[in-house]
Parts: C-alpha cells; structure tokens; sequence
C-alpha cells in the first residue's frame, strides 16, 4: 500500500493506539491494540521492514534503558526511599508551609530527574500528600507542585523522562553532555515554577503544621548508595562510550538481586516492574508514528520546523513541540518531531524536549487524553475540575518555555 | 456552622469560640478537596501505557484525605470543648460545598486565609473569597490570629491620585481625606 490511503491507514491506526492507550476499555493493557496495529503496519507495507528495523535497533537499547529505570524505581519505593523522604520532608520543614514547599521542589526535581517524572506522579506525590495532611497543611500547593515538577524538572538527564531517553541517541551528545546543556533550562525551568506557584498558592500556604511525633525514618542507605551509583556509572560510561544502558541495567540488578533473595520482593514483583507490555507498546508505537511520518507527514513536519541554533529558531522548535505535545500527547509528539530536528544538532533536538516535556502542563494530558477524560467524567455526571489546573498552566508554560528556551540558546554558547 | 481549614482552624475556633451563644447549635464542617486529588490522579493518567498500580493517586489519596479531615474536626471540637458539635465532612470543590453546606446554617464562621501581615487589599485566598462572596447566610469572617494595626493599609498611590485629578475627565473629584488611612472610622465605632 502507498500513497494517501497509506498514510491515511497509519494516522487511523495511531490514533487507535493512541485512544486505546488513553481509554484503557476494560483496563485492557495498551500493547494489546498498538502491537496489532504495528503489525498491520508491517503487514501492508506502509513502513517498509528495513525502514522498521532501522527503528526497532534504535529503540531497542532505548527500550532496555528504560526498564532498568523502571525497575530501579520500583524497588526504590520498596526498600522505602519515599517514605523516608516523607518523613524528612515533615520533620525539616518544622511545620512551616513555605518551607514544606521548598523541600517539595527540591525532592521532587531531585526524583523527576534521577527516578524519572514516572517515580514522581506515581509514587512521590501521595506521599507527599500524606505529608501535608499529616503536618495538617493544605496539600494543594504541594501536590500541584509534584505533578507540575514532574514535567518541568525532567529536562535534566536522559533518564528523567521517556521522550529524553528517546532523544538521547538523536542528540547526539554523550550522557554527561546531555546533562551539562540542561542543566541551566532545568533550573530555570525550576525556578519559574517555584516563583509562579509560590504566588499562586500564597493564601493556602498559611498557618504552622502541627508537628510533635513526626519523627524522621532513616533514609535507606542501600538504595540511596545504589542510585548514586548508577550516576557514577552514567558519567563513566559516558566517558568511555559504553551505552550508559548498561550502568542503568547494572544499577537496577544490584537493587533487585539482594530483595529477591531476602525475600523481600517476589520476581512477579519484579516483572510488575519491568512493565513488558508498555516497553512493547513503545516499540509499537514508535513502528507506528515511524509509518506515519515515513508516508509523508514526515517531510511537512520537515518544511513545518524551522532548522538552525539560532535563539528564534529555537523558540519556535520549543512552542511547536509544546502544541504538538498538548494536540496529541508528547510521546507521539517527539517521535514525530525528531527526524526533522535531528540534522540540526543537538540545539533543536533540545528545544523540542523543553517544549513537549514542559508543554504538558498546559492541559492535564494533552488534549487528546483530556477531551477523553472529560467526557468520560461527564458520564459519570461529575464536572472535571480543571479551571485551577488550567489557570496554573496558562501562568506558568509560556514563561517556562521562554526563560527555559533561553537558558539553553545560552547553555549551548557555554557548553556547546 | 464553623467552616475549618489547615492552617486556620485552630485560630478560628480560638477567636469565634467566645463570640458564639451558650444555647447555639454549633456544626463543625471540613472539606476535602476534590479538584486536588483529581489533578493528582490526572497527571498519572497522562503517563499513557505506564505505571498502572491498581490503586491510582486519586484513590490512595482519598482514603488519606477523609481521614486526616475527620481527625481535623475531631481536634477542632476538642478545642472548642462544648457538648453536642455536630461534625459535618464533605468531598467536592472546596468552596462550593462550603455554600451548600452552609444553606441550613443561621451563620457561618469563616477564618480569613492569605497574607494576614496587613489590611487588605485582596487579602482573601480564591476559596474564602468565593464563601463570603456567595454564602446563602450571614457570614462572621473571623482572624484566626493577631490583626494587624490600621496602618498596615498600604498608602494610596499618590502619584497616580495627583494625575488623575489633573485630568478633566477625572469622574470622580479626589477628596482630601482619601489620601490617609481614615481615623475617622475608629473614632466612629467608639461606643461612646
């Protein structure tokens, strides 16, 4: 099959996958359509199987990386890493909700970027909730903080959000390298959000959390240890040039190994972990977007994005990558944006990572995922509330995007 | 009808407790809020294809959230230490249960929230605003702490005042006492 109705197949097929994913009718795991989908895609020839192939190395390694995250994540939580960090939280901030909130970004940059914005959502924020409402302050500002973070802070390193680790191999750079160029956008990116919703949140952050018997759990030491570890790793093999995969795979071993023979964790655990239905629904969604980008839609994202480092070359790849992020989710988004950017070198493959890592902020998911909810609460007869959020985004996006975009035209002058 | 937040409740009660009859039905209310914890569990939604625990942050989180707002109201009426406080919790929006709950109520005490170094301007939180703004009832809008002396109203802007009166279309003609904090008003209130 070629042509139009090649392409036209690919989009349908993309936004099953995507709706599917989004939906979960019958809390159905997401490969369970995107895996046919990519064979179909396969099956009619609308990506040509040395096209496929050429996709599937590259994600390969990026695939494997991103379980051994996944799984240093996972027993992170288990060996207690966040409670711990809970009970700090409560006890450093002696009841003060300013001070809370500080630590929260710090903890929650801190996890976004070594853990992944995954860790963050899932495991930081109820902790982080339970937090508040144990020094009995008002949890608003501080989980509005996490799942703002979670976005924002994930500029640093490969490792802290998916479309990063997608990018990595784009980029070009080495990991430590990765690190150093973002390293300026992710503060800056930081401190935007702090200064917004610091002023944002000012009436709830009022009043002295009760704090007596808030007694600080020692932070697990071999966790900690193994994760700064793994960023020993990182660096090193970078050095060296050895997939930094492999520190990631060694970090996650060292942690599951002693667990499963104290019998702390089970390898179902373990398995739960790894996730291998959405590490096959990331390769089929890559096979997936590759067709749809290979069929034509390619080439006018290529004409669409402006090529070149210079400062407003750079914008306009970030505010692009933030539409396109809030249109259709930003994993498609990257995917679709990257060969056009990829030519130009590490500046723009940047800009596009500051535009659909921070755009999400802007709705709750991406506008596909949040017509989807919307629509399924209204069903539910419950009016989503979602003005706060979206106030909050509308304040805080253009400005990350801007001063974050800056920071790197400025990074990359330094750095290079 | 005492509406209770982290943060003020425990002024609130301080400062309304001796201003409330013996004889008065007194109900305790704390919301939880809502938006919150959807906004929580939104963010996982967004992580498409991944992390699916069987309780998402919405549901780990609500069970946290009630509880910690039962014991809150628990605290509150031991502080206020009268016989028969009802202790009214809901789930929703924060301040507009707050207006339902209110619509059987004779008064609702509500503890100013924000920047209470000052008077004013804007000094109310988005929710408290909303309650005194749309309450079904009279409404004692309560310091939960010190209040601040007069002087603490931020001086007009003078300059722009001067322009303005230099203005022919200036409506309305500026008076000279506007310039100052009024001390009018607290000789006024002098029960003499």
């Amino acid at each position: 099959m070629s042509g139009a109705p090649a392409e036209i197949l690919a989009i349908v097929l993309l936004a099953a996958t995507l709706i599917v994913a989004v939906v979960r009718p019958w809390r159905l795991p997401e490969a369970l359509v995107s895996v046919p989908a990519a064979a179909l895609v396969l099956a009619f020839g609308i990506l040509p199987l040395h096209v496929a192939a050429e996709e599937a190395r590259n994600l390969g390694p990026t695939i494997g990386f991103l379980a051994a995250v996944l799984v240093i994540a996972a027993m992170a939580e288990r060996g207690g890493l966040f409670a711990a960090a809970g009970t700090w939280m409560a006890a450093a901030s002696r009841g003060r909700p300013v001070a809370l909130l500080a630590l929260v970004f710090v903890v929650g940059s801190t996890v976004t970027a070594i853990l992944s914005l995954d860790a963050t959502v899932v495991l930081l924020t109820p902790v982080v909730f339970a937090t508040a409402a144990r020094l009995r302050l008002r949890a608003r500002p501080h989980v509005y903080a996490c799942t703002h973070l979670a976005n924002s802070a994930s500029l640093l390193l490969p490792v802290s959000n998916l479309t990063n680790l997608l990018a990595y191999r784009a980029s070009g750079l080495s990991f430590a390298r990765f690190g150093a160029v973002m390293a300026l956008p992710w503060l800056a990116a930081i401190a935007v959000e702090w200064a917004v919703l610091r002023r944002f949140f000012a009436a709830d952050l009022v009043g002295r959390g009760v704090t007596d018997g808030a007694r600080p759990v020692a932070l697990p030491v071999y966790p900690v240890a193994v994760i700064a570890l793994t960023l020993v790793g990182f660096l090193v093999t970078s050095i060296v040039h050895i997939d930094p995969a492999f520190a990631a795979a060694a970090g996650a071993i060292a942690l599951v190994l002693p667990a499963v023979r104290s019998r702390k964790v089970s390898l179902g655990n373990v398995g739960r972990a790894v996730d291998v239905p959405f590490l096959a629904f990331v390769l089929a969604l890559g096979l997936i977007v590759s067709a749809v980008s290979y069929r034509g839609l390619g080439s006018a994202v290529d004409h669409l994005v402006p090529h070149g480092s210079s400062l407003w070359s750079l914008l306009a790849v970030a505010a692009i990558a933030a539409v396109l992020a809030n249109a259709i989710n930003n994993l498609p988004a990257v995917l679709l944006l990257l060969p056009a950017v990829a030519a130009g070198g590490a500046g723009p493959v940047m800009a596009v990572l500051i535009g659909v890592n921070t755009g999400p902020n802007l709705t709750y998911v991406g506008s596909l995922a949040t017509l989807l909810w919307r629509r399924t609460l209204r069903r539910h007869e419950v009016e989503p509330p979602m003005s706060e959020f979206l106030r909050l985004g509308a304040l805080t996006v253009p400005l990350v995007l801007l001063v974050a975009t800056l920071a790197l035209w400025l990074s990359l002058r330094v750095v290079g | 009808m005492l509406w209770l937040a982290e943060g003020t409740w425990e002024g609130c009660i301080d400062t309304a407790a001796p201003l409330i009859p013996e004889d008065a039905r007194v109900s305790l209310l704390y919301v939880v809020p809502e938006d919150v914890l959807h906004a929580a569990g939104a963010a996982a939604e967004g992580l498409i294809g991944r992390w699916r625990p069987r309780l998402g942050p919405t549901e780990q989180m609500a069970g946290e959230a009630t509880a910690s707002g039962e014991a809150l109201v628990a605290a509150a009426a031991g502080l206020l230490g009268r016989a028969g406080v009802g202790q009214v919790i809901r789930r929703g929006r924060v301040e507009r249960e707050v207006v339902r709950a209110a619509e059987a109520a004779d008064l609702l005490v509500v503890a100013r929230d924000g920047d209470r170094s000052r008077l004013g301007p804007h000094s109310l939180g988005p929710a408290t605003r909303f309650v005194v703004d749309h309450a079904p009832c009279s409404v004692l809008l309560v310091w939960p702490d010190e209040v601040p002396d007069a002087d603490s109203i931020p001086p007009p802007p003078e300059g722009r005042r001067r322009d303005r009166s230099a203005s022919p279309h200036e409506p309305y003609p500026p008076h000279a006492s506007l310039g100052e904090p009024p001390p009018l008003e607290k000789s006024g209130n002098d029960p003499r």
